[in-house]
């Protein structure tokens, strides 16, 4: 048995999606910036496409910009914002659980003289509202939140926070980092007074190369690149016509059934820690209980395991987790969401995140579970003294 | 006229002793092979003393081809040139005047130096010589013959064909792969083994390569860090064959029998081990390690000691006398630092001490290992797992 439980790092792309791209690179493969009726047509996919996807958002569909993925998005949320609005001030707001794609941008900003605050977050990685309100300053021009946490699945309180930026400084412009939520959680920008979103298709089913970035109408977001013209001039280069009906599609069906899914899913993430727990002595969650976390994120500290021994044993059983982030493993550093969180070291070294699609099932919970069983204890017999 | 433009590699035929030259060839062939298959369609004929690479097409990027060849150890250099397939000595004379022209920069003297292999050729060398200088000199201005110091040697050599070259490129020395021997050496991953393991293929040892895999503690990506190591060697030797020895069951039998402090000496000792019997199989003479000495704790007089007493044939340690930061320079210079030191968990830092011993008594260490009863056992049959890689 095969079990795949690290989609939060990427995820299959469905058969139906991949079908549809086929179908427009080799039918439809006009230039949607051409005149011809392959132009039209090609256009006419974008246009459709980002009609499907701003109901999901309850945006309009000129507000949807298509871009290469995750890192895209949220480097044009920061940096587009920062070159638009730096009349109005210098000051940025981050939190110290972004992801990289958000945390590095602020530092190259911060390096380049703007002030920037990393709010903290409690044990189970919330931010404080009034910590952040009282943050935000008359010179503040962006807060970027992640609003699922893309290593224990804690999900930030995004109306609240949304509010609270609003009340306090309504020119500040509200990023959300929506890349672990799309698809697997309900999203409503108007009613968060949200300002800016990233989202990626590959963490939804869709290909690796796509992504969405929502922008509200009317701000002075400044691009990121510059060319030809394309989307309004913001996002210039030839639209990918066949990414973005894959990721339009792949959005459709992830969010049918979506009331099902959720609980289904949840279930099993509870069935899998309760096994856990069962069998095996010294395991945490890190991040919040079942009824508040995602559902599609379980993150469980080991003690006197590194989750990078585990990593392999599991690996060796077919099963494909992540220690920490995926994104973090090849340069060796231990996460830094957990450090915010205040876990030690040695909770950091033993802390593995499974992840699940919609698709994942009881049956593969329990063969994790008992795989645990039998490697857990052979790996704490025998560790470093 | 046919003409066609070749490369003729020269390599140092005084190490290639008796009856196995013509393996050396062989195998110099086959790396010449190996490192520029990708550059298009070549292929090498053997001359006497000399290994000509022609393009089937015709066409050859030299500045490309010339540094891939002239990493192959045992290779003396390279030298662009033409090959006439009519020998007649009007022929020559024209190809002659043409390469010199093409190839003559500012030079003001010349001379041509003509080989003669084919003795059935109706001039000996010094007539063609005489005969090219002649009509080079004739048809170009500015330029006069000096036999002593010239700035420019044209030479001509006079085998099955007919080949004319100028510019010689250096090759990266050292002896033919193989032809002093074979070793296994001991590669973790780390900067230094793959260091020691180059220099001494450089010097003609056939090094195979012996990696300590322990999964789950090391992880796929830690062995395939290693295999490409030895992709890169191969670079240089034509071919790496590396054995990958299943070591979980050793390291930890080894944490639970002996003391903590002198774990790392045992697991040395077991390494070793484990490659001389890797060397009985494949009939080396001897071991290679990147061991330097007082770079680490297991690396003192008596560390060393303790280790290199289990071992029954001589082991090289090239960079024992060499500093960190030369041991560096030198992997960067032969490509491997850029893949040592990718971050993936290596053997021997799984289950380090805290404070490991420096200076172990190896009558003490001897005298534990006696009790280790299951120790060649396991050795044994992790040896006869190994797989088995050709990179």
């Amino acid at each position: 048995m095969k079990v795949y439980f690290d989609n939060a790092a990427t995820t299959r792309a469905l058969p139906e999606v991949c079908d549809l791209m086929t179908n427009i690179y080799t039918q439809n493969y006009g230039n949607p910036s051409s005149v011809s009726i392959m132009g039209l047509e090609a256009d006419n996919i974008l246009k459709d496409s980002a009609k499907k996807l701003a109901p999901i958002i309850n945006c309009g569909p000129e507000e949807i910009y298509f871009t290469s993925g995750g890192t895209e998005s949220d480097n044009w949320a920061v940096f587009g914002t920062a070159k638009g609005y730096i009349r109005s001030g210098k000051h940025i707001i981050t939190t110290k659980t972004e992801h990289p794609a958000i945390l590095n941008p602020f530092k190259v900003l911060e390096s380049e003289g703007w002030n920037v605050d990393y709010l903290d977050v409690d044990e189970k990685g919330y931010i404080d509202i009034k910590e952040l309100s009282d943050t935000i300053r008359d010179d503040t021009v962006l807060v970027s939140i992640i609003l699922i946490n893309n290593e224990t699945g804690t999900i930030q309180d995004a109306e609240k926070i949304g509010k609270a930026i609003k009340e306090k400084n309504k020119n500040t412009l509200f990023h959300l980092d929506a890349v672990q939520a799309f698809g697997k959680y309900k999203i409503d920008v108007k009613k968060w007074n949200v300002d800016m979103l990233s989202a990626s298709g590959h963490k939804f089913n869709a290909p690796k190369g796509t992504g969405i970035f929502y922008m509200k109408k009317g701000l002075k977001v400044k691009p990121l690149l510059y060319g030809g013209g394309q989307q309004k001039n913001n996002r210039p280069g030839t639209e990918n016509t066949a990414g973005a009906a894959a990721i339009a599609m792949a959005a459709e069906e992830s969010y049918k059934d979506y009331d099902e899914n959720t609980r289904k899913i949840r279930e099993l993430k509870k069935h899998l820690f309760k096994g856990i727990k069962e069998n095996i002595s010294g395991v945490f969650i890190n991040g919040d209980d079942f009824e508040k976390a995602s559902p599609y994120v379980l993150n469980v500290g080991f003690e006197n395991i590194r989750s990078e021994v585990l990593l392999h044993a599991l690996e060796e059983r077919s099963i494909f987790v992540s220690a920490g982030s995926a994104c973090n493993s090849k340069k060796k550093v231990q996460s830094s969401v957990l450090e915010a969180m205040g876990k030690n070291d040695e909770q950091i070294q033993g802390s593995i995140r499974f992840s699940f699609s919609r698709f994942s099932t009881i049956e593969e919970a329990d063969y994790v579970i008992s795989a645990l069983k039998e490697i857990v204890p052979v790996l704490r017999k025998f560790q470093r003294r | 006229m046919e003409k066609e433009k070749v490369l003729i590699v020269k390599y140092g035929e005084i190490a290639m002793r008796g009856n196995n030259r013509k393996l050396f060839v062989t195998k110099l062939v086959n790396a010449i092979r190996k490192n520029i298959d990708s550059e298009g369609d070549f292929y090498v004929v053997r001359e006497q003393g000399r290994l000509i690479v022609e393009s089937r097409k015709g066409e050859m990027d030299t500045e490309r081809l010339i540094p891939k060849i002239n990493r192959i150890f045992g290779i003396l250099g390279v030298c662009p040139g033409i090959r006439l397939k009519d020998k007649n000595i009007e022929n020559i004379e024209k190809a002659a005047l043409e390469y010199f022209n093409k190839y003559r920069e500012s030079e003001k003297t010349f001379k041509v130096l003509t080989k003669r292999s084919d003795k059935q050729y109706p001039m000996i060398s010094n007539e063609v010589s005489a005969e090219i200088g002649a009509y080079i000199l004739e048809n170009c201005k500015d330029i006069k013959v000096d036999v002593h110091k010239p700035e420019m040697t044209l030479t001509v050599e006079i085998r099955n064909d007919a080949y004319i070259f100028s510019k010689f490129y250096e090759g990266c020395g050292g002896l033919p792969y193989g032809s002093s021997g074979k070793a296994v050496s001991l590669i973790s991953g780390g900067i230094d083994s793959p260091v020691a393991t180059w220099m001494m293929a450089k010097r003609g040892v056939e090094v195979s390569g012996v990696y300590f895999h322990s999964p789950p503690y090391t992880g796929e990506r830690a062995k395939e860090k290693v295999k490409d190591l030895g992709r890169i060697l191969s670079e240089y030797t034509g071919v790496f064959k590396l054995y990958s020895v299943p070591f979980t069951e050793l390291q930890l039998y080894l944490l639970e029998n002996v003391p903590e402090d002198k774990l790392t000496i045992f697991l040395k000792r077991a390494m070793m081990y484990a490659a001389q019997k890797i060397a009985y199989k494949e009939h080396a003479d001897g071991l290679v390690t990147g061991e330097s000495v007082g770079q680490v704790a297991s690396q003192t007089m008596q560390g060393i000691n303790a280790i290199n007493a289990v071992c029954t044939m001589p082991v090289l340690r090239p960079l024992s006398g060499m500093d960190k930061q030369e041991i560096v320079d030198m992997a960067r210079k032969i490509g491997t630092f850029e893949t040592s030191i990718l971050p993936y968990e290596d053997c021997c830092t799984i289950f380090v001490a805290k404070h490991p011993e420096t200076r172990p008594k190896t009558s003490v260490i001897n005298k534990i290992e006696k009790r280790l009863d299951k120790l060649q056992d396991i050795i044994d049959k992790a040896v006869d797992e190994a797989e088995i890689f050709e990179l």
